[in-house]
């Protein structure tokens, strides 16, 4: 037998007692109720949130006859996009990076000041897992309750609260699946074409898919999501420094920390670890061990804890908003200023407003008429009877006005050249009028013959002029014509 | 299993017992559920197993409990492509062209199919987009043999050029040097002459003999300035576009051994919707009367 150290069999215990050890059971996390200021601004903020998703597909929006009237609609069908008056085609996609440019500095701006603020108030995530929360406590009661129920045997008040309580997340879920649909299609009309079985398989599909993960991730998954599978938390530390405000544990007046009666004492700080701010907090953790991966900055330990210093005639804000500086400063005795604006925050600002001035000038220089041309790749070019070249070109006019128009086309930079386009047989002339649908893409096969005058190396410049007969918008796009080398 | 599992002594955490260079890794461990799925996943591809084709034999495999086959999928998606066609397609057989180009719809419909069937069976010879290549003609240049217009250009296609088919179009050019019709010498000479019908003769060469050659013998097939006959599918000469080349050698190879090409008969091998898109899209080349 070889001899075993103390250390290891001290080991070989911890891991038998760790079980599978590879794999962690999951710390079921009860969180208690709060009251206070933060709690009441969160609800406020949810009911903000909540309202806006599940209501804004209802708003109506007049655009006129044969189009949708709903304000914000995503439409697969039409492949358009329309928010209030505007409205966007899909090559109009790169206002969408423009806006996720937007998005992503606004939240690491906001970041970078307040700390993760859209964790704790805004993020899906965290608004409908405190909805479900409130449902569950509800049913079957606040924290102690809910843990006593968990511990005991199974009975028959602990079924039906735990069915009302699934019936009722599902509910939830299920409209929230609905409402996401109704993004994407007209909302009166799919709820009609929904309960009469009429409704695509898509729509049937999608909404039971966001019915399943709304329950799946805000019912069971809940803290598990931000901790596992987000990235945020993994690289907000990167716009995190000294001079961000967060929720914060003001050690320097808590510690040491002393429960009971010993608080008392005179060495004693204002902690009297009665464990309110961790019951309090979604995630579980103690927010007392400082900034960490998992915490959300709700604030809602800010609330419990202030509850807890009122009734023991403490001061209140042990746990507050503040920086790191200023924490440090306060425990050495000293005061500090808030810097608001420092290098970090102002580049996140300038790059903000970067964005804000592009976006805003590119959406009001948006033009209603757009070309692209396409050269022939086979063949190249045709040498024709009379000894003239002709390239081959697919034309696409877009035309983003409501009404049917007209559009006359021309060329410049090639002597003499005739256009045509065959399957309308316009052509051959030196000007041709094309008419595109409102609201719609018009594809042309267009041949231009001619001499070029100026081949380098076989190709010279072409250019595709395009002008709307009826309000004289101007496109020009430039080609080019081939022949041979 | 590792065995030098150590407690870190700045987390408190345990290791896993892995060590790189005297780098530990720490011990942090996947929540279960997330190991359940990676089960799941490993008895779903179980049941993936049995339920199709998975493991190979000597001489097959093994077929599955379904008795999926990517091959009968394909098989079933083609025949149920051309079943949700065949509506329009006979349409297009039916109607006149004209009645087709009136139908901004059908014609789209058969412009797409034209361009398929041309990409399949013409490509390799007249080239993408008819742009022709020597001794295929470019049927986008409007250089046309046997006629240019839309029933001329189906008609060519459905029987072929010398295919051997009854109704294809025949011509036949004597073989001017190889059977002794013309001297070398006088073969010279026409060449010259042809030359000068699409400017690339040499300047101040004295093509009079020339000229009263192809009077005689090429006159009238290919007319007194070359024009060209389509009734005879004799090609045009005073063009810019020549079938097989317009240098001093390729016409006097031309004269001397002319190489009759071959264009297949397709009707037998196309149905008459496809031959009309062809011949729509073809036409829409760019060189369509």
């Amino acid at each position: 037998m070889s001899r075993i150290s103390k250390a290891d069999r001290q080991l070989q215990l911890q891991r038998e007692e760790a079980g599978d050890h590879l794999y962690a059971n999951r710390v079921r996390v009860y969180p208690k109720t709060v009251h206070g200021p933060v709690r009441r601004f969160k609800w406020a903020v949810l009911i903000v949130c909540l309202g806006i998703y599940y209501l804004l597909p209802w708003l109506r929006w007049h655009r006129g006859v044969n189009q949708p009237d709903q304000a914000v609609l995503l439409s697969i069908a039409n492949e358009r996009f329309y928010f209030f008056n505007l409205k966007f085609w899909p090559q109009d996609i790169y206002y969408l990076t423009g806006l996720l440019i937007m998005g992503a500095v606004t939240l690491f701006l906001v970041t970078s000041l307040v700390g993760r603020v859209w964790c704790g108030y805004t993020c899906p995530q965290t608004v409908w897992t405190d909805l479900f929360m409130w449902i569950e406590r509800l049913i079957e009661g606040d924290r102690n309750e809910r843990m006593k129920r968990d511990a005991e045997p199974v009975s028959f008040d602990t079924v039906w609260r735990k069915a009302v309580k699934h019936a009722a997340w599902l509910g939830i879920a299920f409209w929230t699946g609905g409402a996401w649909i109704m993004y994407y299609v007209d909302a009166p009309t799919v709820t009609a074409e929904f309960w009469t079985g009429t409704a695509s398989n898509e729509v049937y599909f999608f909404t039971f898919l966001f019915t399943a993960t709304t329950y799946l991730l805000a019912g069971w998954a809940r803290e598990q999501v931000c901790t596992y599978m987000c990235p945020w938390p993994r690289f907000q530390s990167a716009m995190l420094d000294e001079q961000s405000v967060t929720v914060t544990y003001q050690g320097w007046r808590g510690e040491p920390r002393m429960r009971g009666k010993r608080y008392d004492d005179a060495a004693a700080g204002d902690c009297i670890d009665c464990g309110a701010c961790v019951t309090a907090c979604p995630t579980g953790i103690d927010i007392r061990d400082g900034i960490q991966l998992e915490c959300i900055n709700c604030g809602l330990c800010v609330d419990a804890c202030n509850h807890v210093m009122e009734r023991t005639g403490r001061p209140k804000w042990l746990i507050t908003w503040d920086t790191l500086a200023d924490q440090a400063a306060k425990a050495e005795g000293r005061q500090t200023t808030l810097h608001l604006l420092r290098p970090r925050t102002l580049i996140y600002i300038s790059a903000l407003l970067v964005a804000v001035v592009v976006m805003t000038a590119a959406l009001a220089m948006r033009s209603n008429v757009g070309l692209s041309v396409l050269h022939d790749r086979a063949p190249l070019f045709v040498r024709l009877p009379d000894g003239d070249l002709r390239n081959g070109y697919t034309l696409k006019i877009v035309n983003k006005g409501p009404n049917i128009a007209l559009f006359e086309l021309r060329t410049e930079g090639l002597n003499a050249a005739s256009l045509a386009e065959s399957n309308e047989g316009l052509g051959p002339a030196s000007r041709l009028g094309l008419m595109v649908k409102g609201d719609s893409v018009g594809t042309f096969r267009i041949t231009v013959a001619g001499e070029p005058e100026h081949l380098v190396d076989g190709s010279q410049g072409i250019d595709f002029i395009l002008r709307n007969s009826d309000t004289g918008e101007q496109t020009v796009y430039r080609s080019l014509f081939m022949g041979p080398r | 299993m590792p065995t030098k599992i150590e407690k870190d002594i700045v987390t408190g955490r345990d290791t896993t017992g892995h060590e790189w260079d005297g780098l530990k890794e720490l011990n942090t461990p996947l929540p279960k559920w997330w190991v359940y799925i990676l089960y799941a996943t490993i008895a779903w591809s179980a049941v993936w197993f049995v339920l199709y084709p998975s493991v190979p034999g000597i001489t097959g495999y093994f077929h599955g409990v379904l008795g999926y086959s990517q091959r009968n999928a394909v098989n079933d998606a083609v025949r149920a492509v051309a079943a949700q066609r065949a509506a329009t397609m006979d349409r297009i057989a039916a109607l006149s062209f004209d009645d087709i180009r009136k139908d901004p719809q059908l014609m789209a419909a058969a412009q797409t199919a034209g361009r398929i069937a041309f990409a399949n069976n013409c490509q390799p010879c007249h080239g993408a987009g008819g742009g022709g290549q020597p001794g295929y003609p470019a049927l986008a240049a409007g250089a046309w043999i046997w006629g240019g217009t839309l029933d001329e250009i189906q008609q060519t296609i459905a029987y072929g050029i010398r295919s051997g088919d009854d109704k294809a179009r025949q011509a036949q050019m004597p073989r001017f040097g190889a059977d002794g019709i013309l001297k070398p010498a006088e073969i010279q000479q026409v060449a010259d002459f042809v030359m000068t019908l699409y400017g690339k003769a040499q300047p101040d060469k004295d093509v009079a003999a020339g000229k009263k050659l192809f009077a005689d013998n090429c006159a009238v097939c290919h007319g007194d300035v070359g024009q060209g006959n389509r009734e005879l599918g004799a090609p045009r000469l005073a063009s810019q576009v020549h079938l097989y080349g317009d240098d001093r050698a390729t016409v006097v190879a031309q004269i001397t051994s002319p190489p009759m090409g071959v264009m297949p008969a397709w009707h037998t091998r196309l149905d008459e919707a496809t031959i009309k898109s062809l011949a729509l899209y073809v036409h829409a080349l760019g060189g369509g009367e």
